[in-house]
């Protein structure tokens, strides 16, 4: 599929890391033969019709394959959580799935942490970075036998693989469904403070710091979890941290009237660390934005609140969500396309994810002023439960193409 | 005695439907204050009814009513029974079992079985938060909660408030409210939909709602609903009118929360000696299971002068009448309340 005649993208405004410059890119074998103020050469011409050409989206830590949603979101590659049935834990499966998307779509799968995700042995994570994992995820919980984690920890670092946690203390949380604080307590929804969030990043930094290993937490929510990171950081470790748009964009408010559609893993804090996320993209405290993408029908989504699965489908409004914290001067545009692109790619060494020279053709074409409305029912993932239904935005991706190859949307 | 289907406070409240403009019965947040007082005003026929040898009118019949307890149930149960066929409807229980329905989309579907068989009304009790709101979404007819999760038991508070307002007039009180009254409710308000109903229905009508629970048993953030919290109970209990003690839910208890009854007992149990610490006329209530020994002792729930216990029993059945024959009223072509449907 790859093309091999070049391509060569013009009249584009190209989203690099040094700025954002009106010009060219041309393709040649699936990677980015150049860019800049280019004359059109040999081979076929797209005109970008002053459009915004950015890295196709790498979405860290989706739930399931589901690439007409990706497509829609301008997102070419995603690392798939190992919370499947069955669970991402052994070589066969991890083999199977990175070869499950291709050619118009990467997928690089997450080893489990521990085998079954059950959190007490450690997995064959070796074999399964042979068969093409590119990091370990702790899955939805978190692993609560401290000894456990700091050998896994140290094991990964041997391997140098990036682990992905979660951090929410499970004994605090236990068959909590919501943040403790008004909201929760008015329709008696069983809740767990917010600090259970803190408590369990402090834990994993402390052992990451003593195994010397990468962690990436995959969503960071509170203020008190984001200020963690923030003096980690300072400090030197190795760590990233993530969010989904749902934690910048709502807060525990958007559970009113019991819409499961809100129910998510972390749930939706308060106002004031919904502020708190949104000043951590700000200040660069969180290096990536994913959408969390997990779509559910009602079969899991239409019971009462507590009874319903977690999650949301969330790849095809994760870029109208970041761009839209460029509209409100919260991000400018190359910082924007880092936290979605840039550094997702660069947690897993990938050649992706950034405009430059040598780097995959994984290309996002985008009109960021082009206003519609996200509908739950007429959306292109395999269910609709986006928290943002009925919710105007602006920003769609017009063209996309995955290793030089155009992909029809 | 002659009933009618119009209001006898008909001056009070604006006409028809418009007193009461809901299908259902989902909560008291969902309530005005002059809707709340409207059912109160509703029930006091009921309660005078109730009192007489035939105990029987004909407003409901040929309705068909469902009760679908979801989870287990026998005084509410009972009373929304008796409500039912005194009203002259033919009630229909239907037990489910929490563990068979609990997953998939088997409540959904039982929703639109019951909304099948042509229903009038369908009063529901269910384990989880916010699942008889669900259930209201599919059905046609109107959905009374009888108590979802730790959400809400509105006719639990509302026949509390009928049950306060009679012993209140006993004593030559006068208000239609409860302004100027320090109501204290103690016990495990976490996983108490009734201390939340309560709250909501007593703050309506203009009490000031004390709530005393150990920390591990008040639900955070409640203050922010104008609650005033104790964790000492003689402090709480300092120059309050009405004392209501729930009992320890330890059904959905994950964990422990005290350390035991007895220690319990000793820091938030009823005594007679503690109630002398209120007001000499304070009065005390129980929404019962009582656990005697427990939350209260023996002695003080059966004290004739303060306990109001049993009359909550029986006003509970004049508030579900109220409730079903207001909420039928449109379906029975009531004057001014809509068409038939």
């Amino acid at each position: 599929m790859k093309q091999s005649a070049p391509v060569t993208i013009s009249n584009a405004r190209l989203v690099t890391p040094d700025g954002v410059h009106d010009g060219a890119l041309t393709i040649e074998n699936g990677k980015i033969a150049s860019l800049g103020d280019l004359a059109a050469g040999e081979g076929e011409t797209f005109d970008a019709k002053g459009q915004v050409l950015a890295p196709g989206l790498v979405d860290l830590g989706v739930f399931a394959i589901d690439k007409p949603a990706f497509h829609f979101g301008g997102i070419t590659r995603a690392a798939l959580m190992p919370d499947q049935s069955p669970p991402l834990d052994l070589p066969s499966r991890v083999s199977y799935i990175s070869k499950s998307g291709k050619p118009d779509f990467w997928v690089h799968p997450l080893a489990a942490a521990t085998r079954g995700l059950e959190g007490r042995e450690i997995a064959e994570i070796a074999l399964m970075r042979d068969a093409g994992a590119k990091g370990i995820a702790t899955g939805r919980q978190w692993i609560a036998d401290s000894g456990v984690m700091l050998r896994l920890l140290q094991y990964a670092a041997m391997l140098d693989l990036p682990v992905i946690a979660h951090a929410e203390d499970a004994a605090l949380v236990g068959d909590a469904v919501a943040t403790a604080g008004e909201y929760a307590t008015r329709r008696g929804l069983p809740s767990a403070p917010a600090e259970a969030e803190a408590i369990a990043i402090a834990r994993d930094l402390a052992l990451a710091d003593l195994a010397g290993a990468r962690i990436h937490f995959r969503q960071v929510t509170t203020r008190a979890g984001l200020e963690l990171i923030r003096k980690a950081k300072a400090s030197g470790q190795s760590v990233t941290a993530g969010v989904t748009p749902a934690h910048f964009m709502l807060s525990d408010l958007a559970t009113a009237d019991f819409r499961t559609f809100a129910r998510l893993s972390p749930p939706l804090r308060s106002e004031d660390d919904r502020q708190a996320v949104r000043e951590a993209i700000a200040d660069g405290t969180i290096d990536v934005v994913s959408s969390g993408h997990d779509p559910r029908g009602p079969e899991d989504k239409r019971l009462p609140y507590a009874d319903a699965e977690p999650g949301m489908a969330g790849a095809e409004t994760l870029l109208a969500m970041v761009l839209s914290l460029v509209l409100d001067d919260v991000i400018d545009l190359p910082r924007a396309f880092e936290l979605v692109s840039t550094n997702p790619a660069n947690l897993f060494e990938v050649k992706a994810g950034v405009l430059a020279e040598g780097y995959e053709a994984d290309l996002a074409l985008v009109d960021p002023d082009k206003p519609w409305v996200i509908q739950s029912a007429r959306m292109a993932a395999t269910a609709g439960n986006t928290p943002f239904d009925g919710q105007p935005t602006q920003g769609r991706v017009t063209a996309l193409w995955k290793g030089g190859a155009r992909i029809e949307l | 005695m002659a009933m009618t289907d119009t209001s006898p406070h008909a001056a009070r409240y604006p006409a028809g439907a418009q007193a009461f403009p809901h299908r259902d019965l989902l909560g008291i947040g969902q309530l005005e204050r002059h809707e709340i007082l409207f059912l109160l005003d509703e029930a006091e026929q009921w309660v005078e009814l109730n009192r007489q040898r035939t105990k029987h009118v004909d407003a409901l019949a040929g309705l068909t009513i469902i009760n679908a307890f979801f989870e287990n149930s026998t005084r509410t149960l009972l009373s929304f029974e008796i409500a039912g066929k005194r009203l002259g409807a033919d009630v229909v229980n239907m037990h489910a079992a929490q563990s068979s329905v609990k997953k998939g989309e088997t409540l959904i579907d039982t929703a639109i079985t019951l909304n099948a068989m042509r229903a009038d009304a369908i009063v529901i009790r269910h384990g989880s938060s916010g699942a008889t709101g669900l259930i209201a979404d599919k059905v046609d007819c109107p959905v009374l909660n009888a108590g979802d999760g730790q959400h809400e038991h509105p006719t639990q508070a509302l026949l509390d408030a009928l049950a306060l307002r009679h012993a209140l007039r006993e004593r030559g009180e006068t208000a239609n409210d409860f302004t100027g009254l320090t109501v204290v409710i103690c016990g495990d308000i976490l996983h108490s939909r009734v201390a939340r109903s309560n709250l909501l229905c007593l703050q309506a009508l203009g009490a000031t709602v004390r709530l005393c629970a150990p920390p591990a048993l008040m639900p955070a953030g409640i203050e922010a609903m104008g609650a005033e919290v104790f964790h000492d109970f003689d402090a709480a209990l300092d120059g309050a009118d009405v004392v209501m003690m729930l009992r320890l839910q330890t059904e959905r208890m994950s964990g422990q929360f005290i350390p035991s009854a007895r220690e319990y007992h000793h820091l938030y149990g009823l005594t007679k000696t503690r109630l002398a610490g209120a007001k000499d006329d304070t009065l005390v209530m129980h929404p019962g299971p009582m656990n005697r020994g427990v939350e209260i002792d023996s002695e003080v729930a059966d004290m004739i002068d303060r306990s109001i216990i049993t009359r909550q029993v029986e006003m509970g059945v004049a508030i579900r009448m109220a409730c079903l024959d207001v909420l039928t009223r449109r379906a029975r072509g009531v004057a001014g309340w809509g068409d038939a449907a």
